[in-house]
């Protein structure tokens, strides 16, 4: 499968009005690995078909159970495209722009579909890195944590001050090849064994 | 006062506790108040955000939590909201599936009794599930910035359970919930009312606990409108306060109960048979009027908060007071009730789980407000509420604050 390919699942609630978008798709060669409504199971269908992109009806309940799947990351997240055919899509445009990884057009007209798939994987994966650097942060902050609570646990046994706890942390890291959060893990580990 | 605007669309989601927009338009209460008021059902409540802040809605049916979630940018691009109005409390209820209901009562007879009893039950059975290496339960509720979310949480932390680690839960709308219980892709739910009637009533389930049950008289849905907008409607938003007045307290008349039903049942608003509205009328213990239920609590808004902090969704420091007094404009409300003759709390705040029946505060008479575990709730002291919590999943960036 060639890297233009996508593994699509469509999400609709009025299977005609999806149908020329199904066919359009087809036709430049991607992959509908399932079409399904809001009332089966949206959770075990991506799960199952690991799609590279979901396309969802706007007027689909299934928006919510989605939006939490990519916010908990229990899966892996995906970009979501959100077509419409209602009137309101000058204006949701202006907010799914400015939101996250979703795209949104009104009208299901084949010619446009490629550009919107392509602008679509471009925005998700821009979002995904600034995902990234915040989930980096995140992971820093506990480790920082765990640092803290290590030299604690060094300097109430051993009678250090703190930055003697601190450089003698690193000095053992060092010595063992570890990251010092790794070695503050062990440490606490061994002080709760301990007590 | 003239309206700066008379013609608004309202965004609901099918559910009974939409009931004071819908009695307000078909009552003629938006009328009398100069109002042309379309209501706009809506599909997710991902919709209901997205055209709310855009502005392809005036105004919309939302959950609490929701309004405060936007106003703070947890969900989608950051958006100050107000509620001048709370449209109802209760109206929830969990339900869990037949075969999750047999084996709560092989375990214990008594498990089905008690909200207490139920979840400890439920315990023992994640407990040996694990054992035995099945997985975990699945526990489905409609938005992660619900109450339903915060009440499902409750009750399960109350028993033991780690609601992040011990089941896996997953958000489905409303209108969904039955399906995926009766198809056995969920064990319980948490889900606003008629839900859990239609789930029952079709032999997909059985209604545990109610709402009630967890929270007396737990806040539920606000009216959300943005912030900017009523800056620049003051009238019309008084209007619209004043109809929405005038709706709820037509509701609280029991007299009214069918013709709220047959209103309800019809296509544009539940599309649904008049059974179970009527029955999730009762279960749901909606309260429209009575208790000062319209009155904006700052206290609700920060226990809300609280919530949210237990349960990592919020990952930065923030003044509650100041979130809840930008967000829940009782001012506004007061205005409104003082225009219609109507008495109101002149305090913001009250304390949250102290009261096991119908007590007095200035005159008024209030409704219980007990949680489940008898734990009190003061306001002022949030983070010392939120740390003294057995279980919770507090952000890794406000962890320090609190160790405080």
């Amino acid at each position: 499968m060639s890297n233009n390919q996508l593994k699509i699942i469509l999400i609709d609630e009025q299977p005609e009005r999806f149908e020329i978008l199904d066919n359009a798709l087809r036709e430049q060669g991607h992959e509908i690995v399932a079409r399904i409504s809001a009332s089966e199971d949206i959770i075990a269908t991506v799960e199952r078909t690991q799609p590279d992109i979901i396309i969802v009806d706007l007027e689909s309940p299934g928006r919510d159970t989605l939006e939490s799947m990519q916010a908990i990351n229990r899966d892996r997240p995906r970009p979501i495209v959100m077509f419409t055919n209602d009137g309101d899509s000058a204006t949701i445009e202006r907010a799914v722009k400015s939101g996250v990884s979703a795209y949104i057009v009104d009208g299901l007209s084949p010619e446009r579909i490629r550009p919107i798939l392509d602008v679509a994987m471009h925005r998700f994966r821009e979002y995904q890195q600034l995902r990234n650097e915040l989930e980096q942060t995140r992971m820093q902050l506990t480790e920082r944590k765990l640092i803290e609570k290590a030299k604690g646990i060094l300097m109430k046994k051993r009678g250090l001050d703190e930055d003697q706890a601190y450089q003698s942390l690193r000095k053992m890291a060092m010595d063992r090849n570890l990251k010092l959060s790794e070695l503050a893990r062990s440490i606490i580990a061994a002080a709760e064994l301990l007590e | 006062m003239q309206p700066e605007t008379r013609d608004l669309t309202l965004g609901f989601i099918p559910l009974i506790d939409a009931a004071p927009l819908a009695v307000a338009r078909e009552q003629g209460f938006f009328e009398t108040e100069g109002l042309n008021v379309r209501l706009s059902r809506e599909a997710s409540w991902a919709n209901i955000r997205d055209k709310l802040c855009v502005g392809s809605l005036h105004g919309a049916h939302m959950l609490a939590p929701m309004s405060l979630a936007i106003s703070l940018g947890l969900n989608g691009i950051r958006t100050p909201l107000v509620s001048s109005f709370s449209l109802s409390l209760n109206g929830n209820a969990i339900t869990i599936s037949n075969s999750l209901r047999e084996q709560l009562k092989n375990l214990n007879p008594e498990a089905l009794a008690s909200a207490h009893q139920s979840v400890i039950s439920l315990k023992q059975i994640i407990d040996s599930r694990r054992r035995e290496g099945q997985a975990p339960l699945t526990f489905a509720m409609v938005y992660p910035y619900s109450c339903h979310n915060y009440l499902l949480r409750y009750w399960l932390a109350a028993g033991g359970i780690n609601p992040d680690e011990d089941v896996n839960l997953v958000v489905i709308p409303p209108p969904q919930m039955v399906s995926q219980l009766a198809a056995g892709r969920i064990d319980g739910l948490c889900v606003g009312e008629p839900w859990n009637q239609v789930a029952a009533a079709r032999g997909y389930g059985t209604i545990l606990l109610k709402g009630y049950q967890i929270w007396q008289n737990a806040p539920e849905k606000v009216l959300a409108l943005r912030a900017d907008w009523a800056q620049e409607h003051p009238h019309t938003h008084q209007a619209l306060l004043r109809a929405l007045l005038a709706a709820s307290r037509w509701l609280a008349d029991d007299r009214h109960r069918d013709e709220t039903v047959a209103m309800l049942s019809q296509p544009q608003y539940l599309d649904l048979p008049p059974e179970p509205i009527a029955a999730g009328l009762k279960t749901g213990g909606h309260v429209f009027y009575r208790y000062c239920a319209n009155f904006p609590w700052r206290s609700q808004a920060i226990w809300l908060l609280s919530q949210m902090i237990r349960w990592g969704q919020i990952g930065q420091t923030l003044d509650p007071e100041a979130l809840a007094a930008s967000v829940y404009r009782s001012d506004w409300y007061r205005e409104a009730c003082a225009a219609a003759d109507i008495p109101c709390p002149s305090v913001d705040h009250k304390p949250e789980g102290v009261h096991v029946s119908e007590w007095q505060l200035e005159s008024l008479t209030l409704g219980p407000d007990r949680f489940l575990d008898g734990r009190e709730f003061d306001p002022a002291k949030m983070l010392d509420y939120v740390a003294d919590a057995d279980i919770a999943s507090i952000h890794p960036a406000l962890e320090n604050t609190r160790q405080q």
